[in-house]
This record gives C-alpha cells, sequence and structure tokens, in this order.
C-alpha cells in the first residue's frame, strides 16, 4: 500500500485531486466494498458522528446511496429536503446551514442546483462538506465510482479509452469524469450533437466526436449519460427519436464494441432513448455494478474526510 | 542514540511458534473446530505460520483469515492522520468456531479489544484465544494472551520490533530499543 496521507476536510469536487488522492480514495474503497458482503454490514467507524444530508434537487439513487453508506458506518443521520425546509419561506442558503452546523454537526452532504455552492460552504464550515452535485459543475463522488468500477473491471485506468457519450454540456458527472479519468492518463472522447458536446471541451484535456459510430469500435468503456427530455424543448435536438438513432446504445451498435468493454451508466436510464433495454441489461452492462461500488466509495469518502481533526463542531 | 538489542533470533521464534502450536491443539483436543485469524499487519505472517505448523501436526487444513481492525479503533478521533485501511478476508461464518487470534505484540490490550468487536460482527464464535509472540506488559485494558511466545519486561518509552523474512527481507528477528542514558 501506499504511504499516502490524505489531508482534506472536504470532498468537493475531482478538478481539485490529485491522482495520487484520487488513486487513495479508491483504495480505500475496496476495504469498505468487503463490508457490504458480510452477514452484519456494519461497522463503527462514524459512531457518534452526525451528518446530514440536504438536498435542494431530487434525488433518489445519490440520497440512498449515502443514506446507506452513512448507516453501515453507524452514524447518526438527519435528511432536509427542499419540499419542507424552510428556503421555501425564505431563507437564505447560508442561514439554513448555519442553524443545522450550531447542531456541531460533523458532515454535510449537500446537492444543490448553484455551482459551487459546497465549495462556499466548505469555507464557512467546520464540518466536512461532501459535493452530492453542485449545478452542472461536479458529482465527484458519481465520478470516483464510475472510475472505481472501470478499475475493478479493466485493471487499470492508464491508457484506456473511454466514451462519455450524451449531454455533456448540463452534465456534472461528465466533468467529475473527465477531471479524474484524465488525471489517471485515460483518453476521454466525449461524444454527441455539436450542441450538447461543445469545443471548449477540449480545454479540459477530453476528445470530442460528433460521429459515434467512427469511434465506437475503439473504446475500452463507454459511459452513456441521461439524455433529459425536457432539452429537447429547447431546440438542443430535434427529436428524441434522431437523438436515439444517432447517439443511443442499441443490439445494432453493441455489434461494434470490443468483446472486452464495458457499457456504463449513472442512471436513471430512459430506456429505449439513450439505451436500448436489452443493452442496459446485457453482458457489457456493468450499471449495477456501478450501484454497488458506488456505496463503497462513499464510505471511504467518509472516512477520509472526518480522519484526524480535533475540535470539530460549528464554524 | 538508541541502543537495539536482539532478543530473539530465528531459532528462537521458530521453537516458539512450534510450542505454541502444540499448546493450541493440547488446549483444544482435536482442533476441529478452530479458525486462525491474524491481526494485521503483522499477526497475519505469524498466523501463517503457526497454520502451516498446525495443519502438520494436526493433518488436517485449518481455515484461516485476516482481520483489518481500523475501523474499531478507539483513537480515531485522536491520531492526526487517518490510517490506511486494509481489507478483512474472513469468508467463513465464525458462529461455533474456536478462534485464534494472532498477533505479533500485545501491549495496552486495544488493538484486541478492537479485534474482539471486530470478530463478533463475524458471527458467535464459541470461543476465542488470543495468541501473541510477545507480551510487554503495560496493559490499559483487562486483557490477557492464552498462549504467549516469550514475556518480555519493558519501560514504556522502549520499543519491540518483529522482523520477518517475507516482509522485511532480513531473517527473522526480535528487537528492543532503548534510549542509551
Amino acid at each position: 500500500m501506499n504511504k499516502f496521507v490524505w489531508k482534506r476536510k472536504d470532498l468537493l469536487g475531482l478538478e481539485e485531486l490529485t491522482a495520487d488522492e484520487i488513486i487513495h480514495i479508491l483504495d480505500t474503497s475496496k476495504s469498505f466494498y468487503e463490508i457490504s458482503t458480510r452477514a452484519i454490514k456494519k461497522v463503527p467507524v462514524l459512531r457518534g458522528k452526525t451528518v446530514v444530508n440536504l438536498f435542494f434537487e431530487p434525488s433518489t439513487r445519490t440520497k440512498t446511496s449515502f443514506e446507506l453508506a452513512e448507516k453501515r458506518m453507524s452514524a447518526d443521520i438527519i435528511n432536509v429536503s427542499t419540499s419542507g425546509s424552510s428556503l421555501t419561506k425564505g431563507e437564505t442558503l447560508i442561514d439554513t446551514v448555519k442553524n443545522l452546523a450550531a447542531y456541531k454537526i460533523d458532515i454535510l452532504v449537500m446537492r444543490h442546483s448553484v455551482p459551487g455552492s459546497a465549495h462556499m460552504l466548505s469555507k464557512i464550515l467546520e464540518a466536512s462538506v461532501v459535493n452530492a452535485g453542485d449545478g452542472a459543475h461536479e458529482h465527484p463522488t458519481q465520478g470516483l465510482l464510475d472510475i472505481f468500477t472501470i478499475r475493478q473491471k479493466k485493471g487499470r485506468i492508464e491508457n484506456l479509452k473511454v466514451a462519455i457519450v450524451g449531454d455533456i454540456l448540463h452534465s456534472r458527472v461528465a466533468r467529475s469524469n473527465i477531471w479524474g479519468l484524465t488525471k489517471l492518463g485515460a483518453e476521454v472522447i466525449l461524444v454527441g450533437p455539436t450542441t450538447l458536446v461543445p469545443k471548449h471541451f477540449e480545454s479540459m484535456g477530453a476528445k470530442i466526436s460528433h460521429n459515434f459510430d467512427d469511434i465506437i469500435g475503439d473504446m475500452d468503456v463507454i459511459n452513456m449519460l441521461r439524455i433529459q427530455k425536457e432539452r429537447q424543448k429547447k431546440n438542443l435536438f430535434p427529436s428524441l427519436r434522431e437523438y436515439s438513432d444517432l447517439y443511443g446504445l442499441d443490439e445494432r451498435r453493441v455489434k461494434k464494441i470490443k468483446k472486452d468493454a464495458i457499457i456504463m451508466h449513472p442512471g436513471p436510464i430512459n430506456r429505449g432513448v439513450e439505451m436500448s433495454a436489452s443493452v442496459a441489461d446485457g453482458p457489457f452492462s456493468v450499471i449495477l455494478d456501478q450501484v454497488t461500488n458506488g456505496l463503497a466509495v462513499r464510505m471511504a469518502v467518509f472516512f477520509l474526510v472526518t480522519g484526524g481533526r480535533k475540535g470539530k463542531g460549528i464554524m | 542514540m538508541a541502543v537495539i538489542i536482539k532478543i530473539m533470533d530465528k531459532e528462537d521464534i521458530s521453537r516458539v511458534i512450534t510450542r505454541m502450536a502444540h499448546e493450541i491443539i493440547e488446549k483444544n483436543k482435536k482442533a476441529e473446530d478452530i479458525v486462525i485469524v491474524g491481526v494485521r499487519t503483522r499477526g497475519v505472517q505469524l498466523a501463517e505460520r503457526l497454520l502451516s505448523k498446525l495443519s502438520a501436526i494436526t493433518k488436517r487444513e485449518i481455515p484461516f483469515g485476516i482481520l483489518d481492525i481500523t475501523f474499531y479503533r478507539d483513537d480515531l478521533d485522536r491520531i492526526d492522520e487517518q490510517p490506511v485501511v486494509h481489507s478483512t478476508e474472513i469468508n467463513d461464518d465464525l458462529t461455533d468456531k474456536v478462534v485464534i487470534l494472532v498477533d505479533d505484540v500485545i501491549y495496552s490490550g486495544r488493538t484486541v479489544r478492537a479485534a474482539l468487536n471486530a470478530l463478533m460482527d463475524f458471527g458467535r464464535p464459541k470461543k476465542i484465544e488470543l495468541a501473541v509472540l510477545i507480551d510487554r506488559g503495560h496493559r490499559e485494558l483487562p486483557v490477557k494472551a492464552d498462549y504467549v511466545g516469550k514475556n518480555v519486561p519493558t519501560a514504556k518509552d522502549e520499543k519491540i520490533t518483529l522482523y520477518l523474512e517475507e516482509t522485511d527481507k532480513v531473517e527473522d528477528k526480535v528487537t528492543l530499543e532503548r534510549r542509551d542514558e
């Protein structure tokens, strides 16, 4: 094992992490993976710690995964979601969070539509902040679990060709994946129509293709993003059917992929739009492994960010 | 300046492990329900050696496991850096088994306390026994080893280190390091 030492109190994004830090999280995740295979799926690592899950956007799987990770680590949990919160009464985000922090919480897990909101809170809170998605900016634990799954299936990240297909422009999952994968030496190819995959993404170190069929046979990993039906109303692509025809992954297109390629999807899947049902459930799909791995990765993140700081509490 | 004294050499360690293996069999009759569990990191190599001795004597395969106690430590809040966690590899249900927990040195007893808690999450063993190569005293908890390789009275500022060929690339030995007055 490496002699690397984790120093951060928060996990905000993969952009600011070094390759060593990412690898350390992945290695730590391996150890946590085992806990979920036990008869008694609980360890006392976060015993006596309080975690607040603050979700300003709807989320089922991410929230479930975080919550289960917290429970398996014996934390005490409070869930706050927008509908019932005082934000609907006009309270500011900072006031809401300061009030929560006054209870001396240890970890704040937050999803918010404003990019950078988790970063801002991390500066005023003494508690650890774990970003569960901030607008179209980052979704670091999803990026980490994707990279963990690739590493688990392919044994490495370096020199792999990874296609991320779909609405890159609005995707925090894509951004976290691009940062993490390029740092670990993978070649990332972004695929989609010009409206959803603009040229400026090349500045993040990724390549761009507007023709899925051109590159598909060369890919080790194909990560399909969800197409939000609302986007079509904004004229970013002519019709769902045309999108599906050009960038969807169906039986016909799967015939062209490498025999040892893997197909990923962060969920939830629009079956029949970005991916056909038979592909989602097919032999190349590792979608449910991603879900299992997400739990291990989130446990590892909690373990690392709560480590070694004395006198935690509020600001 | 620190003085380093060799307190056990390769033959001493080998002899002691053989003796402990015989003691375990004597105490547990046929050793049928035994599972050997080594505590990471040094306990694992010792457990492996004990296992091969036990297998040779009983001519049977004995289940083996590896325990990482990081999740159960009581000092995670007090140390400056989060320790590196390794995986636990216990594939058998420990219910109704006799677990022989193996570690290199017993000192405060806190590692053993953590290991006991960890083991309980893998079932309800019939019995847990503790085997250590060195007992250096200074217990902070009421725990005691069932099998001891060697008792070494120490001062708190002294350091006991076990070197094993497979991990340290030097001949097996146990050293005691003390400050020279």
